[in-house]
């Protein structure tokens, strides 16, 4: 790692302005993408401002069919909450498929759709179900926040203070895991919600998450597997390497978009 | 520039000098000397280093030592107590949980908070549990069944 100074601000306010006075802030919750990415010398922030003890950015939160989780809220928190379990189960089975026990403990939501790695599972959750993420400054729907390859709509100085979702009628998501790092190969999030299905794609697109509108309007006209057995999702932009070929991860989407509707029940 | 970091190890108040960049698992056992916490892969994958903050079991190759000011940290030198083994490593012992031993610290480490939270676990959810900890031996089938008595020896 090269250096770095570090700072743990006690609010949001707080972090903002240290995140604005920065050279190049960078901000730290569970660190489990960062560390690493720091350690590789690919990044080189002046400060790294540690969010994880502001207590209004951890929590899980209900009110009626909403269930709101903080941005510093652990894979482990949402994988144990009773509150998402009987909301929306889909969502707390895939924080627990993420990593393993140790790194759940200490990655977060919010860290994880910031970075937006290509393969990372909880992006698929987000678009999936149609969620909203909460900042600092405004309110972005998922279709507006992913925006390419570790890209997203956050601005310089922004930061994710919540993911606010919805109960869907029902919900599930499917991973197909690279066999060494556990992350998606490709995953596939399908979601009967009350504005339509929404079919949502992780680990398979070069340039991130993605939705497969086809099989949304075929799944909104018959919602079972077989609506979806001819729908062929083209290579053109899938990630294509040593674990995978592009005409394998699409053969992989309807196989486990087909396993979703499945596992919805 | 150095920064002063302090936490509350294996029951101990202690502090230290440290880079800002400094990981956990180094103020462990650079600056307290505490080495039985291993470094392993340094990737976070392997759990060579698990120890546990706060009661929860975490990677320390992938914690900095400042995220850790304020907590209480506890090593695998803290189970033991006046000689006499933790049930759960008496169990890795009896049931030869081991082979090279490399990665025991954080298997023992990672074995004992899985029992605060399932205290009578299946060897799926053993193994399913151990998805973070490698053992290069492939030494599994002994530290399942270990984990599976030390468990037991916990419960009672």
């Amino acid at each position: 790692m090269y250096e770095f100074d570090y700072q743990r601000p006690a609010s949001l306010a707080d972090a903002v302005s240290a995140l604005q006075s920065a050279e190049d802030g960078q901000l730290l919750a569970g660190g489990h993408t960062l560390l690493p990415t720091l350690k590789q010398r690919l990044a080189r922030p002046s400060d790294l401002i540690d969010i994880s003890s502001i207590g209004e950015l951890r929590g899980i939160a209900v009110d009626g069919d909403t269930i709101t989780v903080g941005a510093t809220t652990t894979h482990a928190e949402v994988e144990g909450s009773e509150a998402v379990r009987s909301a929306i189960p889909a969502l707390a089975d895939l924080a627990g498929m993420i990593g393993d026990p140790q790194v759940r403990h200490r990655g977060t939501i919010g860290g994880s759709i910031a970075n937006n790695d290509p393969a990372a599972d909880y992006p698929g959750a987000v678009l999936g179900l149609g969620a909203t993420v909460v900042t600092n400054k405004r309110e972005i729907t998922a279709d507006d926040f992913f925006l390419g390859l570790f890209e997203t709509a956050l601005a310089e100085d922004e930061i994710i203070t919540a993911v606010r979702f919805s109960k869907p009628e029902k919900a599930c998501y499917m991973k197909f895991a690279q066999p060494a790092s556990r992350f998606s190969l490709v995953g596939a999030f399908v979601a009967k919600t009350s504005g339509g299905v929404r079919v949502a794609v992780t680990g398979a697109g070069q340039e991130g998450v993605f939705r497969v509108t086809e099989m949304e309007a075929a799944l909104d006209a018959n919602f079972s597997a077989d609506a979806i057995a001819n729908i062929a999702v083209p290579d053109d932009n899938l990630n294509s390497d040593i674990h995978g070929s592009a005409e394998y991860r699409a053969h992989l989407i309807g196989v486990m978009a087909k396993r979703a509707i499945a596992g919805c029940g | 520039m150095p920064v002063t970091v302090s936490m509350t190890v294996n029951g101990k108040a202690v502090s230290g000098e440290v880079e800002p960049r400094t990981l956990l698992v180094q103020f462990i056992r650079e600056n307290l000397k505490l080495t039985g916490t291993h470094v392993g892969c340094d990737t976070s994958q392997c759990g060579a280093c698990v120890v546990h903050i706060d009661g929860t079991s975490v990677k320390s190759c992938t914690v900095l030592a400042m995220q850790a000011e304020g907590s209480e940290v506890n090593t695998i030198e803290s189970l033991a107590t006046n000689d006499e083994l933790h049930p759960m490593q008496a169990a890795f012992r009896e049931n030869h949980g081991l082979q090279c031993g490399f990665c025991t610290p954080g298997m023992v480490m990672s074995a004992v908070d899985l029992v605060k939270e399932n205290p009578d676990p299946s060897e799926q959810e053993i193994r399913e549990w151990l998805e973070g900890n490698i053992c290069r031996c492939t030494g599994y089938h002994n530290i399942v069944k270990s984990i599976k008595a030390g468990a037991e020896a916990m419960r009672s």
